[in-house]
């Protein structure tokens, strides 16, 4: 059963363009130039009830753009899309009911008040069921473990813990689709990890279907299975996270141990050199001549040890992204540039 | 319905507990407003010359008691309709995105707001009215007596028309901002306009004619003119059922374009704000 499709969903912004310099500036007062941008363009897909999908891509690729297509707040130009068989932009309660969208660190809760009025608020706009309600308000608090803050008013509350908050308060009626914009954007370590093994127990659990987009490569890897890579307003890839690996890698990481000293003092025709303090080496080597570059420096060289790992993921997608805009860069496409300072 | 009910109830009851955070400052706000009254007394007194020997009987109708009275009620109506921040915070709503929280709720946002300012000023009346029942008292000379039971009804529903006009003008304005994200200095225009286009200034029978006359047709009157003067015995209960009707019309066509307006403006919405 598919929660959310997307068909050719399309959205463009006129932008003003506002020139450098005061005579320019008067000049705007009563002409003025519009650009369009293509903020989202030809995005289709479809995901089921229960998945955990993340949106990968580079600033003002147009994963918020699309999030807010599912959450309803904008119209799209073109093509259409349902989540849990509603319209989003729409916008009926039956839909709004079902639903939740946390966007980073913009907040529902009050902020003169503790966080437990907040959530009483929603139990009305929710029509959450009283019991329902208590149980839920238990569960959540103890599990990202804020029950002790619940009475304090929001705004004296550590960034960490005013997230947490945010995600109780978009958890308390249950939704079926939860959307997250940056989860975790400018938590500490710790705070992202808590935040991230809460959804990742919570998802499992309820079976709520999650779709996520974030910076951090991290929070991806641990929640999601499933990857679509957006960028420039159009979908990259839409697969498993171990696909983006083969598909955009070309190299992996090789660890060799040396017996003592006896070592090449060049490695350039395997490999380029990435650490390198004897006896040990760490190489990146093309990913198809592993076991050729193998054999030579085994018969080469006395070797203790040998070890192969895929590159960070992290490595792997910023490479794609920049790759993608030198290509967009030569070609002097203005259209295109514009589409990175949206969002 | 009842679930409805409910929720406006705890709308309510939150913007209450929220509004009692800062209570000091509240309260010094509150008190504050009751120093303009002081310069009326004593400008008025002035252009009635009271102290010289051959004092004005009226001007336009008023005498110098109806005048001083006229700004005591003023007060009393301003207390109804104006809409401190109303606009404004719409505006930084729709600009910087936490209008957002309203379109992916489950709630009507203008609603919303209505039952929070219905709370602050449930909240204002509550300091207020100490203040405000010492303040008449002090002035008790400047009314002529207690108008009929009649006239202190139509009072009363204009106060209540009054604050339902305000909210509206206001919240409309700040609808504005959907087509122009900076609406400060309409609002700036509004409030002068407002000033005395709503009769805070000065009754709105002083204006030469024809201008009073336009004056009158427009709903500011409502703000601050009418429930000022129902008090001064200025309208024949006949009248009063008019004007009271009149007003209920505006009401509703304020009503139906403050919902085209938040239909549209949320159409044309594109969430500004990441």
């Amino acid at each position: 059963m598919n929660a959310i499709v997307a068909k050719n969903l399309e959205k463009t912004y006129k932008v003003y363009q506002k020139k450098e310099g005061v005579f320019a500036s008067l000049k705007g007062l009563w002409k003025r130039d519009y650009k369009t941008v293509h903020a989202v363009s030809d995005v289709s897909f479809s995901i089921e009830q229960g998945e955990i999908v993340a949106f990968l891509g580079p600033n003002g690729a147009g994963k918020t753009t699309t999030l807010k297509l599912l959450s309803g707040l904008i119209f799209p130009s073109a093509g259409e899309a349902t989540v849990l068989g509603h319209v989003p932009w729409k916008r009926e309660n039956e839909y709004r009911r079902r639903f939740s969208l946390v966007m980073g660190q913009k907040n529902q809760l009050w902020w003169d008040l503790p966080a437990q009025e907040s959530f009483r608020l929603h139990k009305e706009i929710y029509r959450i069921d009283p019991q329902q309600y208590t149980r839920r308000i238990d569960e959540l608090t103890s599990l990202l473990e804020v029950r002790h803050l619940i009475g304090q008013p929001v705004r004296e509350l550590s960034l960490g813990e005013r997230m947490r908050m945010e995600l109780i308060a978009a958890l308390l009626h249950k939704p079926d689709v939860l959307l997250l914009d940056e989860p975790t954007i400018g938590l500490d370590v710790v705070s992202q990890r808590r935040v991230q093994e809460f959804l990742k127990y919570y998802q499992v659990k309820q079976k709520t279907t999650v779709v996520l987009t974030s910076h951090y490569m991290k929070d991806v890897e641990a929640l999601c299975k499933r990857a679509i890579i957006i960028n420039q307003g159009s979908i990259k890839h839409d697969g498993p996270l171990s696909d983006i690996l083969d598909k955009f890698s070309n190299y992996k990481i090789m660890d060799v141990q040396f017996d003592g000293d006896d070592m090449p003092p060049d490695f350039s025709q395997w490999g380029e050199v990435i650490e390198k303090e004897a006896p040990h080496v760490k190489l990146k080597v093309p990913r198809n001549k592993i076991p050729e570059i193998l054999s030579s420096l085994l018969s080469k060289y006395r070797i203790l040890d040998v070890g192969v790992q895929e590159r960070p993921l992290e490595e792997v997608i910023s490479e794609v992204f920049t790759e993608q805009k030198n290509d967009m860069a030569q070609s002097h496409d203005r259209k295109s540039m514009l589409k990175s300072t949206t969002d | 319905m009842i679930a409805r009910l409910r929720t406006n109830w705890i709308i309510l009851k939150t913007s209450v507990e929220e509004r009692l955070v800062y209570r000091g400052d509240f309260v010094f706000a509150t008190l504050i407003r009751f120093l303009p009254i002081v310069t009326q007394i004593f400008l008025w007194g002035a252009i009635y010359g009271i102290h010289t020997s051959a004092p004005l009987k009226s001007i336009k109708g008023y005498s110098y008691q109806e005048m001083v009275a006229y700004y005591l009620l003023v007060m009393v109506g301003r207390a109804f309709s104006s809409m401190p921040g109303l606009a404004n915070g719409i505006a930084n709503d729709v600009r910087d995105g936490t209008i957002k929280k309203y379109l992916v709720q489950p709630i009507d946002m203008l609603g919303y707001l209505f039952w929070a300012r219905v709370a602050h000023k449930l909240v204002y009346y509550l300091v207020a009215i100490g203040p405000f029942i010492l303040v008449f008292y002090l002035c008790r000379d400047y009314f002529a007596g207690w108008p009929d039971a009649f006239t202190i009804t139509a009072w009363i529903l204009s106060l209540i028309m009054a604050f339902l006009v305000g909210f509206l003008i206001e919240s409309l304005i700040g609808l504005i901002a959907f087509w122009f994200l900076e609406v400060s200095s309409l609002i700036f225009i509004y409030m002068m306009l407002n000033y005395f286009l709503s009769g805070h200034m000065i009754p709105l029978d002083l204006f030469p004619e024809p201008l009073s006359q336009w004056m009158q047709m427009l709903p500011f009157k409502y703000l601050a003119y009418f429930p000022g003067t129902v008090i001064l015995g200025k309208y024949s209960h006949q009248e009063l059922i008019f004007e009271l009707s009149i007003e209920v019309v505006w009401v509703i066509v304020l009503f139906s374009l403050n919902r085209i307006a938040f239909q549209q403006g949320t159409r044309r919405y594109s969430a500004f704000g990441g």
